[in-house]
């Protein structure tokens, strides 16, 4: 079962500081763990940052998931912008083609349960994460 | 609020970051900082970052930044109070944070300096 409840526009480093802040109140609903809630919303900066700079600014979509008994939270980060040209690359380790750490992508897919990786050069990018409980 | 107090302790700098910082304060940390070590000729930056929920590979890069300013100002760079969560969520994202010392608190910080500067 999934049920749409809000999508927020990245465009700016507040709009990444307000997602963060959604990220964790839907979390704290949801029921996740202290560490598991850390690494989500940890997660969900790196992308969103991603988003903002790398894409050139977009949207983060937030969808709450019940599985059984367990609750999940799904958030898909989504821009237009020059998508990535050598996935594998981008994927690894330290890689960065601007000035950041190079850990954004490898880190944020290790910190969350599921994570799914759509891009097209020219088109954009769309990743999308989930955490359970 | 665009900027960070930061508090002179004898021969440190304390500051603390309370806020979800957005760039353009966390950019205004490092200039104010480096500024103060040089004017006060502060010996040790402590960071503490007790009240962050989180630590991303940003504001990583920014305590690494500050600690390598530091250490051309001949400073020490200790960070303070990091949540266990955080820390558990910093060796899973991947993030090292090279030539920083960390302390559970400001005050077990102080003793890591203390010793630290007798040599
Ligand atoms: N949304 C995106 N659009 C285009 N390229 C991206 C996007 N996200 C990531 N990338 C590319 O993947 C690289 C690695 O990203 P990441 O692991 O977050 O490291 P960093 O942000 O430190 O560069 C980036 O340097 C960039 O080239
Ligand atoms: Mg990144």
């Amino acid at each position: 079962m999934t049920n749409v409840a809000l999508v927020l526009p990245i465009q700016s480093s507040e709009d990444i500081v307000i997602a963060r802040q959604k990220v964790r109140e839907l979390a704290i609903k949801a029921g996740f763990n202290v560490v598991n809630q850390t690494k989500f919303i940890t997660a969900a900066s790196e992308l969103a940052r991603n988003t903002l700079d790398y894409g050139g600014g977009g949207y983060l979509t937030f969808e709450e998931l019940i599985n059984g008994n367990k609750k999940g939270l799904k958030l898909v980060f989504e821009d237009q912008g020059p998508g990535i040209d050598n996935i594998q690359l981008a994927m690894t380790d330290g890689y960065t083609t601007g000035k950041g750490l190079g850990l954004g992508l490898t880190g944020a897919k290790r910190l969350v349960n599921e994570f799914d990786l759509w891009t097209e050069v020219g088109k954009g990018t769309r990743i999308s994460i989930i955490q359970w409980t | 609020m665009d900027r960070i107090p930061i508090l002179k302790m004898g021969e440190h700098l304390l500051v603390t970051i309370q806020v979800d910082m957005h760039d353009q304060i966390a950019l205004n940390l490092q200039d104010d900082l480096t500024n103060q070590i040089a004017k006060y000729k502060a010996k040790a930056v402590l960071i503490d970052i007790s009240a962050l929920e989180i630590v991303d590979s940003f504001i990583g890069r920014m305590i690494s930044n500050i600690a390598g300013l530091s250490r051309i100002l001949d400073a020490q760079t200790v960070v303070v109070g990091m949540r266990p969560a955080v820390a558990i969520t910093l060796v899973e994202l991947g993030l090292t944070l090279d030539g920083v010392r960390t302390a559970l608190n400001v005050e077990k910080g102080l003793d890591i300096l203390r010793t630290a500067l007798k040599r």
